[in-house]
Protein backbone atom coordinates (compact mmCIF):
# COMPACT_ATOMS: atom_id res chain seq x y z
CA UNK A 1 0.00 0.00 0.00
CA UNK A 2 1.11 3.56 -0.66
CA UNK A 3 2.54 5.46 2.32
CA UNK A 4 2.12 9.11 3.20
CA UNK A 5 5.68 10.36 3.64
CA UNK A 6 7.41 13.57 4.62
CA UNK A 7 10.71 14.76 3.17
CA UNK A 8 13.92 14.28 5.10
CA UNK A 9 17.35 15.88 4.89
CA UNK A 10 18.94 12.43 4.48
CA UNK A 11 18.65 12.17 0.75
CA UNK A 12 21.68 10.77 -1.00
CA UNK A 13 22.18 12.26 -4.44
CA UNK A 14 23.00 9.02 -6.28
CA UNK A 15 21.13 6.99 -8.85
CA UNK A 16 18.54 4.76 -7.19
CA UNK A 17 18.79 0.99 -7.52
CA UNK A 18 15.71 -0.12 -9.49
CA UNK A 19 12.83 -1.29 -7.29
CA UNK A 20 12.87 -4.58 -9.19
CA UNK A 21 16.44 -5.28 -8.00
CA UNK A 22 15.76 -4.13 -4.43
CA UNK A 23 12.83 -6.53 -4.15
CA UNK A 24 14.23 -9.59 -5.96
CA UNK A 25 17.83 -9.76 -4.70
CA UNK A 26 17.60 -10.33 -0.96
CA UNK A 27 19.30 -12.10 1.89
CA UNK A 28 16.48 -13.22 4.17
CA UNK A 29 17.35 -16.79 5.14
CA UNK A 30 13.99 -17.30 6.85
CA UNK A 31 12.67 -17.70 3.29
CA UNK A 32 15.69 -19.57 1.85
CA UNK A 33 19.38 -18.97 1.23
CA UNK A 34 19.23 -18.09 -2.46
CA UNK A 35 18.96 -14.39 -3.30
CA UNK A 36 15.75 -15.05 -5.23
CA UNK A 37 14.16 -17.20 -2.49
CA UNK A 38 12.72 -14.37 -0.36
CA UNK A 39 10.77 -12.91 -3.29
CA UNK A 40 9.68 -16.39 -4.44
CA UNK A 41 8.78 -17.89 -1.03
CA UNK A 42 7.37 -15.05 1.07
CA UNK A 43 3.91 -14.88 -0.50
CA UNK A 44 2.16 -16.62 2.39
CA UNK A 45 3.80 -14.49 5.10
CA UNK A 46 1.24 -12.30 6.93
CA UNK A 47 2.84 -9.08 8.17
CA UNK A 48 -0.44 -7.76 9.60
CA UNK A 49 -1.53 -7.54 12.35
CA UNK A 50 1.85 -6.97 14.01
CA UNK A 51 3.17 -5.91 17.37
CA UNK A 52 6.62 -4.95 18.60
CA UNK A 53 7.42 -5.58 22.24
CA UNK A 54 9.81 -2.96 23.65
CA UNK A 55 11.17 -3.66 27.12
CA UNK A 56 14.18 -4.43 29.26
CA UNK A 57 15.93 -1.54 30.99
CA UNK A 58 13.27 1.07 30.30
CA UNK A 59 10.89 3.04 32.53
CA UNK A 60 7.85 2.40 30.35
CA UNK A 61 7.93 -0.99 28.63
CA UNK A 62 5.19 -1.32 26.03
CA UNK A 63 3.96 -3.52 23.21
CA UNK A 64 3.20 -1.35 20.21
CA UNK A 65 0.78 -2.15 17.44
CA UNK A 66 2.39 -1.43 14.08
CA UNK A 67 -0.48 0.75 12.88
CA UNK A 68 -0.20 2.88 16.03
CA UNK A 69 3.52 3.34 15.43
CA UNK A 70 2.90 4.44 11.86
CA UNK A 71 0.36 6.98 13.09
CA UNK A 72 2.52 8.21 15.97
CA UNK A 73 5.61 9.09 13.93
CA UNK A 74 5.84 10.87 10.60
CA UNK A 75 7.11 8.46 7.92
CA UNK A 76 10.17 10.02 6.29
CA UNK A 77 11.67 9.17 2.95
CA UNK A 78 15.41 8.60 3.29
CA UNK A 79 17.73 7.65 0.48
CA UNK A 80 20.59 5.58 1.88
CA UNK A 81 23.40 3.50 0.50
CA UNK A 82 23.11 -0.17 1.46
CA UNK A 83 26.40 -2.04 1.56
CA UNK A 84 26.13 -5.81 1.89
CA UNK A 85 28.98 -7.64 3.62
CA UNK A 86 29.21 -9.72 0.41
CA UNK A 87 30.70 -6.68 -1.38
CA UNK A 88 27.69 -5.51 -3.35
CA UNK A 89 25.68 -2.36 -2.78
CA UNK A 90 22.46 -0.58 -3.60
CA UNK A 91 20.93 2.89 -3.20
CA UNK A 92 17.49 2.54 -1.62
CA UNK A 93 14.71 5.02 -0.83
CA UNK A 94 13.49 3.79 2.56
CA UNK A 95 10.38 4.99 4.36
CA UNK A 96 10.43 4.99 8.13
CA UNK A 97 11.06 6.81 11.37
CA UNK A 98 14.13 7.10 13.59
CA UNK A 99 14.60 4.27 16.09
CA UNK A 100 15.43 7.02 18.59
CA UNK A 101 11.79 8.21 18.52
CA UNK A 102 10.55 4.82 19.66
CA UNK A 103 13.29 4.38 22.27
CA UNK A 104 12.59 7.82 23.78
CA UNK A 105 8.94 6.85 24.18
CA UNK A 106 9.84 3.95 26.50
CA UNK A 107 12.41 6.04 28.45
CA UNK A 108 15.66 4.03 28.62
CA UNK A 109 17.14 3.74 32.12
CA UNK A 110 20.61 5.11 32.83
CA UNK A 111 21.87 1.53 33.19
CA UNK A 112 20.92 0.62 29.59
CA UNK A 113 23.97 0.44 27.31
CA UNK A 114 22.82 -1.74 24.40
CA UNK A 115 19.73 -2.53 22.37
CA UNK A 116 18.91 -6.13 21.38
CA UNK A 117 16.59 -7.00 18.47
CA UNK A 118 14.74 -10.18 17.64
CA UNK A 119 13.07 -11.34 14.39
CA UNK A 120 9.89 -13.30 14.03
CA UNK A 121 9.82 -17.12 14.09
CA UNK A 122 6.97 -18.57 12.01
CA UNK A 123 7.97 -21.89 10.46
CA UNK A 124 4.49 -22.29 9.01
CA UNK A 125 4.94 -19.09 6.97
CA UNK A 126 8.72 -19.07 6.53
CA UNK A 127 9.99 -22.10 4.59
CA UNK A 128 13.62 -21.48 5.60
CA UNK A 129 12.66 -22.15 9.21
CA UNK A 130 11.49 -25.72 8.50
CA UNK A 131 13.06 -28.84 7.07
CA UNK A 132 16.42 -30.51 7.24
CA UNK A 133 18.74 -27.78 6.04
CA UNK A 134 18.20 -24.84 8.33
CA UNK A 135 21.05 -22.43 7.78
CA UNK A 136 20.79 -20.32 10.94
CA UNK A 137 19.55 -20.70 14.51
CA UNK A 138 16.23 -18.91 14.98
CA UNK A 139 15.24 -16.32 15.89
CA UNK A 140 17.64 -14.06 14.01
CA UNK A 141 19.04 -11.65 16.59
CA UNK A 142 21.01 -8.41 16.30
CA UNK A 143 22.26 -5.65 18.53
CA UNK A 144 23.49 -2.08 18.66
CA UNK A 145 25.19 0.06 21.26
CA UNK A 146 22.65 2.50 22.72
CA UNK A 147 24.39 5.54 21.19
CA UNK A 148 24.32 3.83 17.77
CA UNK A 149 20.64 3.03 18.24
CA UNK A 150 19.89 6.65 19.21
CA UNK A 151 21.78 8.10 16.24
CA UNK A 152 19.48 10.08 13.92
CA UNK A 153 20.59 7.99 10.89
CA UNK A 154 19.35 4.76 12.49
CA UNK A 155 15.97 4.04 10.96
CA UNK A 156 13.07 1.70 11.56
CA UNK A 157 11.83 1.20 8.00
CA UNK A 158 8.21 0.34 7.27
CA UNK A 159 8.39 0.88 3.52
CA UNK A 160 10.52 1.45 0.45
CA UNK A 161 9.89 3.31 -2.76
CA UNK A 162 6.87 4.96 -1.08
CA UNK A 163 5.03 1.72 -0.35
CA UNK A 164 4.76 -0.61 2.64
CA UNK A 165 7.68 -3.04 2.89
CA UNK A 166 7.39 -6.09 0.65
CA UNK A 167 7.59 -9.32 2.68
CA UNK A 168 10.98 -10.18 1.19
CA UNK A 169 12.47 -6.90 2.45
CA UNK A 170 11.53 -7.49 6.09
CA UNK A 171 7.85 -6.61 6.41
CA UNK A 172 6.34 -5.01 8.24
CA UNK A 173 9.17 -3.31 10.15
CA UNK A 174 12.95 -3.62 9.93
CA UNK A 175 16.11 -1.89 11.03
CA UNK A 176 18.29 0.16 8.67
CA UNK A 177 21.75 1.22 9.89
CA UNK A 178 23.34 2.70 6.77
CA UNK A 179 26.95 2.82 7.99
CA UNK A 180 26.98 -0.87 8.87
CA UNK A 181 26.90 -3.98 6.70
CA UNK A 182 23.41 -4.95 5.59
CA UNK A 183 23.03 -7.98 7.86
CA UNK A 184 22.85 -5.64 10.88
CA UNK A 185 19.52 -4.47 9.46
CA UNK A 186 17.40 -7.12 11.17
CA UNK A 187 14.06 -7.79 9.47
CA UNK A 188 10.50 -8.44 10.67
CA UNK A 189 11.24 -7.24 14.21
CA UNK A 190 9.03 -8.51 17.03
CA UNK A 191 11.08 -7.59 20.08
CA UNK A 192 13.42 -4.79 21.17
CA UNK A 193 15.17 -5.10 24.54
CA UNK A 194 17.39 -2.56 26.25
CA UNK A 195 20.20 -4.15 28.22
CA UNK A 196 23.52 -3.44 29.95
CA UNK A 197 25.38 -6.27 28.18
CA UNK A 198 26.49 -6.55 24.56
CA UNK A 199 23.73 -8.64 22.97
CA UNK A 200 24.43 -11.67 20.77
CA UNK A 201 24.10 -11.27 16.99
CA UNK A 202 23.34 -14.16 14.65
CA UNK A 203 26.22 -13.98 12.16
CA UNK A 204 28.69 -13.28 14.94
CA UNK A 205 27.55 -16.45 16.74
CA UNK A 206 27.88 -18.44 13.52
CA UNK A 207 31.28 -17.18 12.32
CA UNK A 208 32.88 -14.78 14.84
CA UNK A 209 36.09 -14.48 12.81
CA UNK A 210 34.12 -13.25 9.80
CA UNK A 211 31.40 -11.05 11.29
CA UNK A 212 32.02 -8.75 14.26
CA UNK A 213 29.51 -7.14 16.59
CA UNK A 214 30.11 -3.68 15.13
CA UNK A 215 30.31 -4.60 11.45
CA UNK A 216 30.85 -1.01 10.42
CA UNK A 217 31.54 -0.73 6.70
CA UNK A 218 35.33 -0.50 6.51
CA UNK A 219 37.34 -0.81 3.28
CA UNK A 220 40.51 -1.32 5.33
CA UNK A 221 39.30 -4.50 7.06
CA UNK A 222 38.88 -7.43 4.66
CA UNK A 223 36.40 -10.18 5.15
CA UNK A 224 38.60 -13.30 5.51
CA UNK A 225 37.27 -14.59 2.17
CA UNK A 226 37.13 -11.40 0.11
CA UNK A 227 38.34 -7.83 0.02
CA UNK A 228 36.06 -5.07 1.30
CA UNK A 229 37.98 -2.33 -0.54
CA UNK A 230 35.51 -2.19 -3.44
CA UNK A 231 31.91 -3.17 -4.12
CA UNK A 232 29.70 -4.14 -7.06
CA UNK A 233 27.03 -1.47 -7.39
CA UNK A 234 23.87 -3.27 -8.41
CA UNK A 235 22.49 -1.54 -11.50
CA UNK A 236 20.75 -2.38 -14.71
CA UNK A 237 21.94 -3.53 -18.09
CA UNK A 238 23.23 -7.01 -17.29
CA UNK A 239 26.96 -7.77 -17.14
CA UNK A 240 27.94 -4.43 -18.54
CA UNK A 241 25.69 -2.33 -16.29
CA UNK A 242 27.36 -3.52 -13.09
CA UNK A 243 30.11 -1.22 -11.93
CA UNK A 244 32.76 -1.67 -9.28
CA UNK A 245 33.17 1.33 -7.01
CA UNK A 246 35.40 2.08 -4.04
CA UNK A 247 33.90 1.30 -0.65
CA UNK A 248 33.88 4.31 1.66
CA UNK A 249 34.69 4.24 5.40
CA UNK A 250 31.40 3.95 7.30
CA UNK A 251 29.77 3.53 3.88
CA UNK A 252 30.16 7.27 3.23
CA UNK A 253 28.57 8.34 6.56
CA UNK A 254 31.87 8.99 8.37
CA UNK A 255 31.05 12.68 8.96
CA UNK A 256 27.91 11.64 10.84
CA UNK A 257 29.10 8.63 12.80
CA UNK A 258 32.91 8.43 13.03
CA UNK A 259 32.79 10.30 16.35
CA UNK A 260 30.85 7.39 17.90
CA UNK A 261 34.03 5.33 17.63
CA UNK A 262 36.65 7.91 18.64
CA UNK A 263 39.66 6.17 20.18
CA UNK A 264 38.46 2.70 19.25
CA UNK A 265 40.65 0.28 17.29
CA UNK A 266 38.33 -0.44 14.35
CA UNK A 267 40.49 -3.35 13.18
CA UNK A 268 40.07 -5.16 16.48
CA UNK A 269 36.44 -4.07 16.86
CA UNK A 270 35.40 -4.97 13.32
CA UNK B 1 23.74 -54.91 -20.17
CA UNK B 2 25.21 -55.28 -23.63
CA UNK B 3 26.36 -51.98 -25.13
CA UNK B 4 24.21 -50.86 -28.03
CA UNK B 5 25.83 -51.41 -31.39
CA UNK B 6 26.40 -48.07 -33.07
CA UNK B 7 28.19 -47.18 -36.24
CA UNK B 8 31.44 -45.21 -35.72
CA UNK B 9 29.79 -42.21 -37.28
CA UNK B 10 26.86 -42.35 -34.84
CA UNK B 11 29.28 -42.77 -31.94
CA UNK B 12 31.23 -39.72 -32.94
CA UNK B 13 28.00 -37.74 -33.43
CA UNK B 14 26.96 -38.64 -29.89
CA UNK B 15 30.26 -37.38 -28.48
CA UNK B 16 29.83 -34.09 -30.31
CA UNK B 17 26.31 -33.92 -28.94
CA UNK B 18 27.75 -34.13 -25.41
CA UNK B 19 29.96 -31.10 -26.15
CA UNK B 20 27.05 -29.18 -27.65
CA UNK B 21 24.60 -29.98 -24.85
CA UNK B 22 27.33 -29.41 -22.25
CA UNK B 23 28.25 -25.95 -23.47
CA UNK B 24 24.66 -24.85 -24.02
CA UNK B 25 23.99 -23.82 -20.37
CA UNK B 26 27.05 -21.55 -20.37
CA UNK B 27 26.17 -19.93 -23.69
CA UNK B 28 22.52 -19.50 -22.79
CA UNK B 29 23.29 -18.02 -19.37
CA UNK B 30 25.92 -15.71 -20.86
CA UNK B 31 23.27 -14.44 -23.26
CA UNK B 32 20.86 -13.88 -20.36
CA UNK B 33 23.51 -11.92 -18.47
CA UNK B 34 24.56 -9.85 -21.47
CA UNK B 35 20.95 -8.95 -22.24
CA UNK B 36 20.01 -8.01 -18.66
CA UNK B 37 17.88 -11.08 -17.92
CA UNK B 38 20.00 -12.56 -15.14
CA UNK B 39 18.67 -10.67 -12.14
CA UNK B 40 20.12 -7.91 -10.03
CA UNK B 41 23.67 -9.23 -9.72
CA UNK B 42 24.31 -10.95 -13.06
CA UNK B 43 28.10 -11.15 -12.66
CA UNK B 44 27.91 -13.03 -9.37
CA UNK B 45 25.07 -15.19 -10.64
CA UNK B 46 27.03 -16.20 -13.75
CA UNK B 47 30.23 -16.78 -11.76
CA UNK B 48 28.42 -19.11 -9.33
CA UNK B 49 26.60 -20.84 -12.18
CA UNK B 50 29.86 -21.67 -13.96
CA UNK B 51 31.43 -22.91 -10.73
CA UNK B 52 28.47 -25.16 -10.00
CA UNK B 53 28.55 -26.68 -13.49
CA UNK B 54 32.30 -27.29 -13.17
CA UNK B 55 31.48 -29.40 -10.12
CA UNK B 56 28.69 -31.14 -12.02
CA UNK B 57 30.94 -32.10 -14.93
CA UNK B 58 33.59 -33.34 -12.50
CA UNK B 59 30.91 -35.53 -10.91
CA UNK B 60 29.83 -36.89 -14.31
CA UNK B 61 33.46 -37.53 -15.35
CA UNK B 62 34.17 -39.44 -12.15
CA UNK B 63 30.89 -41.37 -12.37
CA UNK B 64 31.82 -43.10 -15.65
CA UNK B 65 34.03 -45.76 -14.06
CA UNK B 66 31.70 -46.85 -11.21
CA UNK B 67 28.71 -46.94 -13.57
CA UNK B 68 30.68 -49.21 -15.85
CA UNK B 69 31.89 -51.39 -12.96
CA UNK B 70 28.32 -51.80 -11.80
CA UNK B 71 27.26 -52.76 -15.30
CA UNK B 72 24.78 -49.90 -15.46
CA UNK B 73 26.18 -47.83 -18.29
CA UNK B 74 29.30 -47.94 -20.39
CA UNK B 75 30.05 -44.27 -21.04
CA UNK B 76 33.79 -44.52 -21.50
CA UNK B 77 33.61 -42.86 -24.89
CA UNK B 78 32.04 -39.75 -23.35
CA UNK B 79 34.54 -39.36 -20.53
CA UNK B 80 36.98 -37.16 -22.43
CA UNK B 81 34.19 -34.77 -23.43
CA UNK B 82 32.88 -34.57 -19.86
CA UNK B 83 36.37 -33.98 -18.45
CA UNK B 84 37.07 -31.26 -21.00
CA UNK B 85 33.71 -29.64 -20.25
CA UNK B 86 34.73 -29.50 -16.57
CA UNK B 87 37.91 -27.74 -17.66
CA UNK B 88 36.07 -25.31 -19.95
CA UNK B 89 33.62 -24.39 -17.19
CA UNK B 90 36.44 -23.95 -14.66
CA UNK B 91 38.30 -21.69 -17.11
CA UNK B 92 35.14 -19.65 -17.81
CA UNK B 93 34.47 -19.44 -14.06
CA UNK B 94 37.95 -17.96 -13.55
CA UNK B 95 37.61 -15.62 -16.56
CA UNK B 96 34.27 -14.32 -15.28
CA UNK B 97 35.81 -13.70 -11.87
CA UNK B 98 38.87 -11.97 -13.35
CA UNK B 99 37.26 -9.93 -16.14
CA UNK B 100 33.65 -9.21 -15.11
CA UNK B 101 33.86 -9.40 -11.31
CA UNK B 102 37.33 -8.03 -10.52
CA UNK B 103 37.33 -5.95 -13.75
CA UNK B 104 40.87 -7.13 -14.54
CA UNK B 105 42.45 -5.33 -11.58
CA UNK B 106 45.48 -7.60 -11.36
CA UNK B 107 46.48 -6.51 -7.85
CA UNK B 108 43.04 -7.45 -6.50
CA UNK B 109 43.17 -10.85 -8.22
CA UNK B 110 46.68 -11.65 -6.98
CA UNK B 111 45.75 -10.54 -3.45
CA UNK B 112 42.70 -12.84 -3.52
CA UNK B 113 44.66 -15.85 -4.76
CA UNK B 114 47.43 -15.36 -2.20
CA UNK B 115 45.37 -14.32 0.84
CA UNK B 116 42.16 -16.31 0.60
CA UNK B 117 42.55 -20.08 1.01
CA UNK B 118 39.33 -20.95 -0.86
CA UNK B 119 40.50 -18.99 -3.89
CA UNK B 120 43.99 -20.50 -3.60
CA UNK B 121 42.45 -24.00 -3.65
CA UNK B 122 40.33 -23.13 -6.66
CA UNK B 123 43.32 -21.70 -8.48
CA UNK B 124 45.41 -24.84 -7.80
CA UNK B 125 42.56 -27.03 -9.06
CA UNK B 126 42.28 -25.03 -12.28
CA UNK B 127 46.06 -25.14 -12.76
CA UNK B 128 46.09 -28.92 -12.30
CA UNK B 129 43.35 -29.26 -14.90
CA UNK B 130 45.51 -27.57 -17.57
CA UNK B 131 47.93 -30.50 -18.18
CA UNK B 132 44.95 -32.86 -18.27
CA UNK B 133 43.20 -30.76 -20.89
CA UNK B 134 46.39 -30.37 -22.93
CA UNK B 135 47.01 -34.15 -23.00
CA UNK B 136 43.43 -35.13 -23.70
CA UNK B 137 44.12 -35.96 -27.37
CA UNK B 138 44.87 -39.35 -28.91
CA UNK B 139 48.42 -38.36 -29.84
CA UNK B 140 49.26 -37.61 -26.20
CA UNK B 141 47.72 -40.87 -25.05
CA UNK B 142 49.96 -42.78 -27.49
CA UNK B 143 53.06 -40.77 -26.70
CA UNK B 144 52.71 -40.90 -22.89
CA UNK B 145 51.73 -44.58 -22.69
CA UNK B 146 51.23 -45.72 -19.11
CA UNK B 147 52.35 -42.31 -17.81
CA UNK B 148 49.15 -40.88 -19.27
CA UNK B 149 47.01 -42.82 -16.77
CA UNK B 150 49.22 -41.72 -13.89
CA UNK B 151 49.03 -38.09 -15.01
CA UNK B 152 45.26 -38.20 -15.32
CA UNK B 153 44.88 -39.40 -11.73
CA UNK B 154 45.36 -35.69 -11.01
CA UNK B 155 41.62 -35.45 -11.49
CA UNK B 156 41.22 -36.85 -7.94
CA UNK B 157 43.06 -34.00 -6.18
CA UNK B 158 41.27 -31.60 -8.55
CA UNK B 159 37.90 -32.96 -7.41
CA UNK B 160 38.92 -32.79 -3.75
CA UNK B 161 40.16 -29.19 -4.13
CA UNK B 162 37.02 -28.29 -6.07
CA UNK B 163 34.83 -29.65 -3.28
CA UNK B 164 36.85 -27.70 -0.71
CA UNK B 165 36.71 -24.50 -2.78
CA UNK B 166 32.96 -24.84 -3.19
CA UNK B 167 32.26 -25.57 0.47
CA UNK B 168 34.38 -22.61 1.63
CA UNK B 169 32.95 -20.14 -0.91
CA UNK B 170 29.48 -20.06 0.61
CA UNK B 171 28.34 -18.41 3.82
CA UNK B 172 26.39 -21.43 4.98
CA UNK B 173 26.18 -24.97 3.60
CA UNK B 174 22.76 -25.84 2.19
CA UNK B 175 21.12 -28.73 0.36
CA UNK B 176 22.83 -27.79 -2.93
CA UNK B 177 26.28 -28.01 -1.34
CA UNK B 178 25.57 -31.21 0.60
CA UNK B 179 24.31 -32.99 -2.53
CA UNK B 180 27.16 -31.97 -4.87
CA UNK B 181 29.97 -32.31 -2.35
CA UNK B 182 28.44 -35.56 -1.08
CA UNK B 183 28.54 -37.03 -4.59
CA UNK B 184 32.17 -35.97 -5.05
CA UNK B 185 33.15 -37.51 -1.72
CA UNK B 186 31.31 -40.72 -2.63
CA UNK B 187 33.04 -40.94 -6.02
CA UNK B 188 36.47 -40.32 -4.49
CA UNK B 189 35.80 -42.88 -1.77
CA UNK B 190 34.88 -45.38 -4.48
CA UNK B 191 38.35 -44.92 -6.00
CA UNK B 192 39.89 -45.90 -2.68
CA UNK B 193 37.67 -48.97 -2.29
CA UNK B 194 37.79 -49.99 -5.96
CA UNK B 195 40.90 -52.26 -5.96
CA UNK B 196 39.39 -54.39 -3.20
CA UNK B 197 35.97 -54.50 -4.89
CA UNK B 198 37.54 -55.56 -8.18
CA UNK B 199 39.56 -58.26 -6.44
CA UNK B 200 36.44 -59.65 -4.76
CA UNK B 201 34.65 -59.70 -8.11
CA UNK B 202 37.51 -61.58 -9.75
CA UNK B 203 37.56 -64.20 -6.99
CA UNK B 204 33.84 -64.72 -7.29
CA UNK B 205 34.17 -65.25 -11.01
CA UNK B 206 37.03 -67.73 -10.45
CA UNK B 207 34.98 -69.63 -7.88
CA UNK B 208 32.07 -69.85 -10.28
CA UNK B 209 34.28 -71.13 -13.12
Amino acid sequence: AALKTVPSPYRLDEELTPRESVTTYNNFYEFGTDKGDPAANSGTFKPMPWTVEVGGMVAKPKTFGLEDLMKAYPIEERIYRMRCVEAWSMVIPWNGFPLASLLKAVEPLGSAKYVAFESVVRPEEMPGQTGGFQPLPWPYVEGLRLDEAMHPLTLLAVGLYGETLPNQNGAPIRLVVPWKYGFKGIKSIVKITLTDKQPPSTWNILAPQEYGFYSNVNPAVDHPRWSQATERRIGTGGFFGTSRVDTLPFNGYADDVASLYAGMDLKANF
Amino acid sequence: MAPAKLSPRAQSALVWAVYAVGLAPALWTFWLGASNQLGADPVKTFERFLGLWTIRFLILTLAITPLRDLGLFNGLRYRRALGLLAFYYAALHFLTYAVLDQTMVLSAIVADVVKRPFITFGMIALTLLVPLAVTSNNASIRRLGSRWSSLHRLVYPVAALGALHYSMAVKVLGAEQYIHIGLLVLLLAYRIARPRLMEAKRQKRRAAA
